[in-house]
């Protein structure tokens, strides 16, 4: 009998928990999102999704057989990365585009780093980026709502950051996603949705997203028109990827700080920078690239923002 | 801190129960904190029940009996439940050599005891910390300075362990006269006896009596003695420094039942109680054994099991250690056998840190396991001490919550032993 004792370190109990399990409900959060999406684009915006996920996990499979590690493909952080990069899409790209946008994700996003965990930046907004410096011109033509043709035009963001008011625009509209934009961050009752079973089941705290959205709302109020105090500040949090952005991606574990008073650092940080581009930057979106710096500043953010130790 | 599934039902309704006396005893000549003791007898012996076998010339030791009347066979290397490998006197119980059951007189002149011939009895009896520490009591009846406040543990926080539980349901009457004595060697004012939520029988049982009872919300690794001195008292034991430090003093209720034994009855510490459980067992129990039972003959005793055990843990599941062998003996800080079947005990793949800060949110002693893991992996012992590493607890919390299964109670150990070096 004692030849077959397992003999381990303690604790000798876990938790029903697993990577696998936390990337696939995250990645089920971010259903309703999507299915809004294309309800509001059309089926194109489903091809985008699908090919951006495959290409992905395809990646993610030539890359580590290709070094001769485990195969993790099945554990979801791949599929979410794919999803989270075809949710910053416009719904009518050429379908080259979320592929070449994936393989970035992975490739220099993610396995460059070692793989999941190691990464410093958030893979899916690495891809974003370089897509977006890449061929802006596809990466700022979006679709208009509910028409299901490439009719171009511009986002309500792009109006408000050059200081317009909205014309013909609802916040009921902004709401529920009756404007163009990207496939997943248009219809913000569907992301609520998501983001609420997210932290209600713990899976994220309310750290970064609160204090990410309040920063944004109150600096656009400040600074948003040309008087002080008289920013639409309501549009700027409905608009553009700050709820996608807030609650799905400066969230991600990985690349945010591991405390909640490092979290709630980070989530102003990535507040400032946004509304900074927003307002006076050259793009009319912020969030990809308020994001990816403060994932540069976590290191730090953590080494300032440690628990205090017990007795000291 | 996390709420863990107690599982304490297997043997919370299950009485005291004495072991029958075991045809051999292998008593380890080092049960607590300090200098392994020398044998004070050899090969061939005969030695009375309670008869003191082991003592060391040092000051942090603490004495050892021996648990039968019987036939000293050898004093050899044995397997050790926290050691791994330690010297034990083997003893072959023999009714020639005296009684195997002594029937003790009530003292009647405790009133009339000093602080100090109450230690020097304390010190006589071989008692050492019961809920797992066995650092010698005796020395913590004797503060550098003065202790305002005595917390008795009776908190049991680890799953399935439900030896001080019966204890403090049984011998309620003998704990609270165990106290008594604690604090006149203490000269303490503040008593509070902590006992977690999760146990309202014990809490009832203690309320009869004029004394503080405090309640504890039920949550690991609430029993540890920082942890509990925070919940009780709102103070934090300063880093590097003992309860002492604070005018505090943690004694846990077994411990306590064993110094009204020794005071009252005159009766070494050479039995205590063990809870045998899991959920392979058919017959789980909490037994009075003998220090030195071999855990097989527990084992034996609460069998048919219904599977052959894939790990043995001496202790409970957060904090206990699994067995190499079942030979290995019950010593006086022995509280469970723990036994798990092959579903519960798999060994579970490691992945990489996602960086959830489960760990961070839920440590105790306010660490960043997950960092002091990274740091430990690289061996970059400096910066996994910078983390924290030498404050942990090992209280098993973080491995617990980890999603990734990573070993990091094992790295900080590790971490620890490392810093030492």
């Amino acid at each position: 009998m004692t030849d077959s004792l397992l003999v381990n370190t303690s604790p000798h109990l876990h938790k029903k928990e697993s990577v696998k399990r936390i990337m696939w409900l995250v990645t089920l959060s971010l259903v309703p999102c999507g299915l809004a999406g294309i309800f509001i684009f059309g089926l194109g915006a489903l091809w985008i999704i699908v090919l951006a996920i495959l290409a992905a996990v395809i990646t993610e499979f030539v890359l580590q057989a290709a070094t001769r590690r485990r195969i993790t493909v099945f554990d979801g952080s791949a599929v979410l990365t794919g999803l989270l990069l075809a949710y910053n899409l416009p719904a009518d790209v050429p379908f080259w585009l979320p592929v070449v946008g994936a393989i970035v994700s992975i490739a220099i996003g993610k396995q460059v780093f070692g793989g999941l965990g190691q990464n410093i930046f958030n893979p899916a907004l690495v891809g974003r980026v370089f897509l977006m410096a890449s061929w802006p011109k596809y990466m700022t033509t979006f679709v208009r709502p509910l028409s299901y043709d490439a009719v171009t035009s511009a986002t309500p963001l792009a109006a408000l950051t050059e200081g317009k008011a909205l014309e013909g625009i609802s916040y009921l509209d902004l709401f529920l996603g009756n404007r163009p934009g990207c496939i997943g961050e248009v219809c913000i009752l569907a992301l609520l949705i998501g983001a609420a079973f997210l932290l209600l089941s713990k899976y994220i705290s309310w750290h970064i997203p609160l204090s990410y959205i309040f920063t944004v709302g109150l600096l656009s109020y400040v600074f948003g028109a040309k008087t002080l105090f008289a920013g639409d500040w309501f549009s700027h949090i409905l608009s553009g990827g700050l709820i996608l952005g807030a609650f799905f991606m400066a969230t991600d574990y990985v690349t945010s700080p591991l405390t909640y008073k490092g979290q709630f650092v980070f989530g102003i940080g990535c507040g400032i920078i946004t509304v900074v581009i927003r307002l006076w930057g050259g793009y009319p979106e912020g969030v990809s690239y308020a994001i990816l710096i403060m994932n540069a500043a976590t290191p730090i953010i953590d080494r300032y923002t440690r628990p205090r130790i017990y007795g000291s | 801190m996390v709420r863990l599934e107690d599982n304490k039902f297997y043997t919370a309704d299950k009485p005291l129960e004495a072991l029958p006396l075991p045809a051999k005893v292998y008593i380890p000549l080092s049960q607590h904190l300090g200098k392994p003791c020398f044998p004070l007898v050899k090969a061939g012996d005969c030695v009375s029940l309670g008869q003191k076998i082991g003592s060391a010339d040092a000051h942090v030791y603490s004495l050892v009996h021996s648990s039968v009347s019987g036939r000293i066979k050898a004093v050899t290397d044995w397997p050790h439940p926290v050691l791994g490998r330690a010297k034990v006197v083997v003893i072959e119980a023999d009714d020639s050599c005296g009684p195997q059951r002594i029937d003790y007189s009530l003292r009647e002149d405790v009133d009339k005891l000093t602080p100090e011939s109450i230690k020097n009895i304390i010190f006589d009896s071989g008692i050492v910390g019961m809920g797992g520490a066995s650092f010698p009591t005796h020395i913590k009846l004797n503060p550098p300075k003065p202790v305002e406040a005595l917390i008795i543990n009776g908190a049991e926080c680890e799953p399935y362990l439900t030896a001080d539980y019966r204890l403090m349901l049984e011998k309620t009457q003998e704990i609270i006269k165990g106290i008594e004595l604690v604090e006149k060697c203490l000269g303490v004012k503040k008593v509070f006896i902590a006992i977690e939520d999760n146990k309202p029988q014990a809490i009832k049982a203690f309320r009869r009596f004029n004394y503080n009872v405090f309640v504890l919300s039920s949550a690991y690794p609430q029993g540890g003695e920082k942890q509990l001195i925070k919940s009780v008292l709102n103070k934090e034991v300063p880093r590097g420094k003992l309860p002492f430090d604070l005018g505090v003093v943690v004694h846990n209720v077994a411990t306590v039942f064993a110094i009204y034994q020794a005071v009252y009855l005159n009766k070494p510490l050479y039995e205590r109680i063990v809870t045998v459980t899991g959920s392979i067992v058919n017959k789980p129990k909490n037994l009075l054994v003998r220090i030195g039972t071999p855990i097989k003959e527990l084992i034996a005793y609460c069998s048919p099991l219904k599977e052959d055990p894939a790990k043995i843990i001496s202790g409970g599941p957060m904090m206990g250690i699994a067995q190499y062998s079942d030979e290995v003996p019950v010593i006086k800080s022995t509280n469970g056998i723990l036994l798990l079947g092959k579903k519960e005990a798999v060994p579970l793949q490691e992945e990489y840190c996602i960086r959830c800060g489960a760990c961070v949110r839920e440590c105790p002693a306010g660490l960043l396991p997950c960092m002091i893991n990274l740091a430990s992996e690289r061996s970059i012992w400096q910066e996994a001490i910078s983390y924290g590493a030498l404050d942990c607890i090992e209280c098993g919390v973080c491995s617990y919550v980890c999603p990734a299964n990573r070993r990091l109670v094992q790295s900080i150990k590790r971490a620890k032993l490392e810093a030492v070096r």
